[in-house]
């Protein structure tokens, strides 16, 4: 029994080995492959390159096998690798408006400039399991035929911003962007290292925060303004040339959520908005990473700060699931040194409260 | 140290199989940054510096902090020992030796008395330290006021005022409802004076091994991002009233196996009927004191002969 | 021994906005020691925004107010350091609290309420603090045996007068009160009243008390100063601006009490 707690090297070896017997499974059945991850699981891909916050699909799959499919330990694994790499330039910001779409609706208008695009989705299907599947089959699937538009495609926020019912932010070049893997954030926090806090923040977590705001925990009227998803360059200026060079595309999600109006007699009533981005197909956790990044504009709006997901303190430092799941882990480990100090605390505290009570029952005898 | 300059994943001398990883794990930028707040941390005992913490190959609660205070410390002339509930053999211990000797070739050793570094969770060795050592701790919760006040913008505006009554609040509900103090490990202590700190949860019994120690004490949370220390010769107190002083537990049994009576014990259960023993959580102090012919109560018996590590390690 | 040729407070031209809502403005006037000033007006005529800004804990868009602090000499509470205001507050000042749960940890014992204050200007002897807890649960007229119960099993009335001893311990010698006896049923009321009567003279504090009750008013404070829309209509001594209300305001006040 007490081996196993200072089971030391050779058990650490042992469980290793039987957790890579337990990754490959039946041997009979042919091994899965890094590019079968990549093509045929793509929605994990992209959630664990998002929360694990390194745009690298081929990595992404090598860690969601060796996981074995695990995604919170995917993402811890392509996070330790990431914290390793060197940081050689930022990019320029990424222009959505010049995505090469695949896939956008708006909720708040029935048609839109550009129009609104289907694209791959799970909406509308039945949930119905499809037994087909189930059979390994070689048949190929018929190719949606829908026209993908040409060219830039404005932002529905655009429009609003132009008509000055919303408050679009002026890029500011010479504005210092914080980055929350090299300066810790600090409270309260400004924008840009919220949205980047969110952005890595677990699904999960904010999903459940958006889903409470929308509760009433918080409220704050969303409507889906835009969804899109679709490839964007990404370009940097390096210091020796002066000018920009795209150097590739990346697949991202974006969410802006128009919310509700504020405004008095001095200023004219706008609408406020949430935004949410992630690198690949995260539709869901873009919408709620928009709902909440709302919610917590609530003390700039001068909003009261009452639910949890206007709370910046409880919603930023507990939405990283690589911090979340090791603390909770921690717990296996062994404690024994400060249980210890507990026991002989505790013993010695009922010991003299027992002795006080024999002392007690005994002088009661004696009276009676 | 290491004085590797280049910032790319650099060649590890320790091993080829990680050749895409830089000595230390670490990038030199990254230790830089670390070595910065470390210098800081140094120049303000007690005081809480941020710095931007890394991901680290291990969870966060395994002793991220520590492990990456290691790896700014750690150079090729350094030994490292590394205990864990005061041994040298616990799992999360022999996790984090192996990973330096992997990531850096360091030198490693259970003995005390010949480490430069010593990593630890939860304890502080029996041996003293002695001027040219250095504790690396792994800390949890940094901060002794969450248990007040779960703000973070709130505590540090508490430590930045001195605002620490409230801090024998909680000691004097102790005394209220227990006739004691009843906090036991994470005992907070004032360091210089100044800062109210978490000595980390090592027992109270280690507490006073902080105060006025030769060595240098560096205590890093990973997940929560702060470094902490108390430099050589600082003057260390455990938080107490002048009538109820801070003290420590005490057994009234020896160590089973080499029969100290000054160290710190851990209880074992040794078969179902419930019979117990108490054995030095310090492992190595246990065994040098074997060594040294010291022999307590139980030394004899074969059902015990694992823990004195005579028998090879099965699970 | 107190000088008492120079105010306790001295506020001047206290203002503030809240965006283009007027919270309080203009307020002028000085407290002296042992003396107690009345702030009266409905809700919303922003006897609460004033007293926000005069304890410190609400910065005015203009205007200062300083205090004679026997530690720090005179203090402009809003230009001094947060140190400061932090221990003025924990020694020279009190604030009592409408609802006692904003003044007290609910959470931690009665003794322990009381003890914070001392623990946290240095007193450092569990007996000691104790003596002293068990003293100031007896001038507030609760049982010494509830030392160690925690105040949410207390009576809101208890729960009040737990709030004032804890503020009381220090020796302080201002205390801002916000409807001290607001939320409480007649005759509790009348009790705390008379209790606070009597520690205010006997200890010899310097008071503001914001009250809409001019009954609460009457008997407690010298002095008066009468809040509309943020502004002071009518000042002077209470007895005086009760029984001859020279503003239609006041008038209108002092009538509404009358018939009720």
């Amino acid at each position: 029994m007490y081996v196993a707690v200072k089971g030391g090297e050779k058990a650490i070896e042992n469980a290793h080995k039987l957790m890579g017997e337990e990754r490959r499974g039946d041997p009979s059945v042919p091994e899965l492959g890094v590019d079968q991850i990549l093509q045929q699981m793509r929605l994990a891909v992209d959630r664990v390159m998002c929360e694990g916050a390194l745009y690298d699909p081929p990595l992404a799959a090598l860690a969601i096998k060796q996981a074995a499919g695990d995604l919170v330990e995917a993402i811890f694994l392509l996070r330790a690798y990431r914290t390793t790499l060197p940081r050689l330039y930022a990019s320029r910001p990424v222009d959505t408006t010049t995505m090469h779409v695949r896939r956008r609706v708006s909720a708040t208008f029935k048609d839109i400039p550009g129009g609104q695009l289907l694209g791959p989705t799970f909406d509308y299907t039945h949930r119905l399991l499809d037994f087909s599947l189930a059979a390994e089959s070689q048949s190929s699937i018929a190719v949606a035929t829908e026209s993908e538009p040409e060219g830039p495609m404005s932002r529905v926020m655009d429009l609003l911003g132009d008509e000055g019912l919303i408050e679009i932010p002026t890029p500011n070049d010479q504005q210092h962007v914080s980055d929350i893997t090299h300066d810790p954030i600090s409270f309260p926090v400004k924008r840009d290292a919220r949205l980047q806090s969110l952005a890595r923040g677990d699904e999960g977590f904010l999903l459940a925060l958006g889903y409470s705001s929308q509760r009433g925990f918080g409220n704050n009227h969303p409507f889906a303004g835009e969804i899109r998803m679709g490839e964007v360059a990404v370009s940097i200026v390096p210091d020796e040339l002066g000018f920009e060079v795209e150097i590739g595309d990346i697949t991202v999600s974006e969410c802006e959520m128009v919310t509700s109006f504020k405004g008095n007699k001095e200023e004219l009533p706008r609408f406020t908005s949430g935004y949410g981005l992630s690198f690949g197909y995260n539709e869901r956790k873009v919408m709620a990473m928009s709902i909440v990044d709302r919610s917590l504009q609530a003390r700039e709006l001068g909003e009261d700060v009452s639910a949890p997901c206007q709370d910046e303190e409880f919603v930023l430092y507990h939405s990283d699931n690589v911090e979340a799941q090791g603390f909770v882990q921690h717990l296996k480990l062994p404690h024994y040194v400060d249980f210890q100090a507990d026991l002989v605390m505790l013993r010695s505290m009922r010991e003299e409260i027992m002795k006080q009570d024999t002392h007690r029952e005994k002088s009661g005898e004696e009276v009676a | 140290m290491t004085y590797q300059e280049d910032l790319m994943p650099g060649k590890s001398d320790a091993t080829d199989n990680d050749a895409g990883y830089n000595y230390g794990y670490l990038n030199e930028q990254t230790k830089r940054m670390i070595r910065r707040a470390i210098l800081k941390a140094v120049a303000i005992p007690g005081y809480q510096v941020p710095f931007a913490g890394r991901e680290m190959p291990m969870p966060y609660g395994w002793g991220t902090g520590g492990i990456q205070l290691s790896a700014c410390l750690l150079g090729p002339n350094d030994v490292f020992k590394v205990i864990d509930q005061g041994a040298d053999d616990t799992t999360n211990a022999v996790s984090i030796r192996k990973f330096f000797a992997r990531v850096t070739g360091v030198e490693t050793t259970e003995k005390t008395g010949e480490a430069t570094v010593i990593q630890t969770r939860h304890r502080i060795p029996e041996a003293p330290l002695q001027e040219d050592q250095i504790m690396v701790y792994q800390v949890p919760i940094p901060e002794p006021l969450r248990w007040v006040e779960p703000r973070e913008s709130e505590t540090r505006k508490m430590h930045a005022l001195e605002e620490y009554g409230v801090m024998h609040v909680q000691l004097y509900e102790d005394i209220a409802r227990h006739g004691r103090i009843a906090t036991n490990f994470m005992y907070p202590v004032k360091v210089d004076g100044r800062y109210i700190m978490c000595p980390s949860p090592i027992p109270k019994f280690d507490n006073p091994k902080l105060d006025m120690s030769p060595a240098l004490h560096l205590f890093g949370a990973g997940r929560e991002k702060r470094i902490y220390a108390v430099p050589p010769y600082t003057d260390v107190k455990s938080l107490d009233f002048e009538d109820h002083p801070f003290q420590v537990e005490s057994w009234d049994a020896c160590c089973g196996l080499c029969g100290a009576r000054d160290s710190y014990l851990d209880e074992v259960i040794l078969n179902d009927e419930g019979e117990r023993m108490f054995v030095c959580s310090d492992t190595d102090y246990c065994s040098s004191r074997r060594a040294q012919g010291n022999f307590g109560p139980m030394a004899g018996r074969e059902d015990v002969a694992e823990l004195m590590g005579e028998s090879p390690q099965t699970a | 021994m107190q000088t008492f040729n120079e105010p306790m407070i001295h506020a001047q031209g206290v203002t503030k906005y809240y965006g283009p809502m007027v919270g309080c403005k203009d307020v002028s006037f000085d407290l002296w020691p042992g003396e107690v000033m009345g702030i009266v007006g409905e809700s919303g005529s922003g006897k609460s925004t004033l007293l926000r800004c005069l304890s410190g804990r609400l910065d005015p868009t203009s205007g200062s107010v300083s205090y004679r602090s026997d530690e720090f000499g005179d203090v402009d509470v809003h230009d001094c350091s947060e140190t400061v205001r932090r221990k003025l507050l924990r020694t020279e000042l009190g604030v009592v609290h409408q609802n006692p749960r904003d003044g007290l940890r609910l959470g931690v014992t009665a003794g322990a309420n009381l003890g914070e204050r001392l623990m946290s200007v240095g007193a450092r002897h569990y007996g000691n603090i104790r003596k002293e807890a068990a003293k100031w649960l007896g001038e507030v007229e609760i049982d010494a045996d509830r030392i160690d119960h925690f105040p949410r099993t207390f009576s809101g009335g208890m729960q009040q007068r737990l709030q004032i001893a804890c503020n009381l311990i220090t020796s302080p010698r201002i205390v801002f009160m916000d409807e001290p006896t607001g939320g409480l049923d007649v005759s509790v009321q009348a009790r705390l009243l008379d209790l606070l009567r009597n520690l205010v003279s006997r200890l010899g504090l310097s008071v503001i008390l914001v009250t809409h009750d001019l009954a609460v008013a009457r008997l407690l404070a010298h002095r008066l100063m009468v809040m509309k829309s943020g502004e002071v209509v009518e000042s002077g001594l209470t007895d005086q601006v009760l029984d001859d209300p020279q503003h239609p305001y006041t008038q209108l006040l002092v009538s509404s009490i009358l018939q009720a």
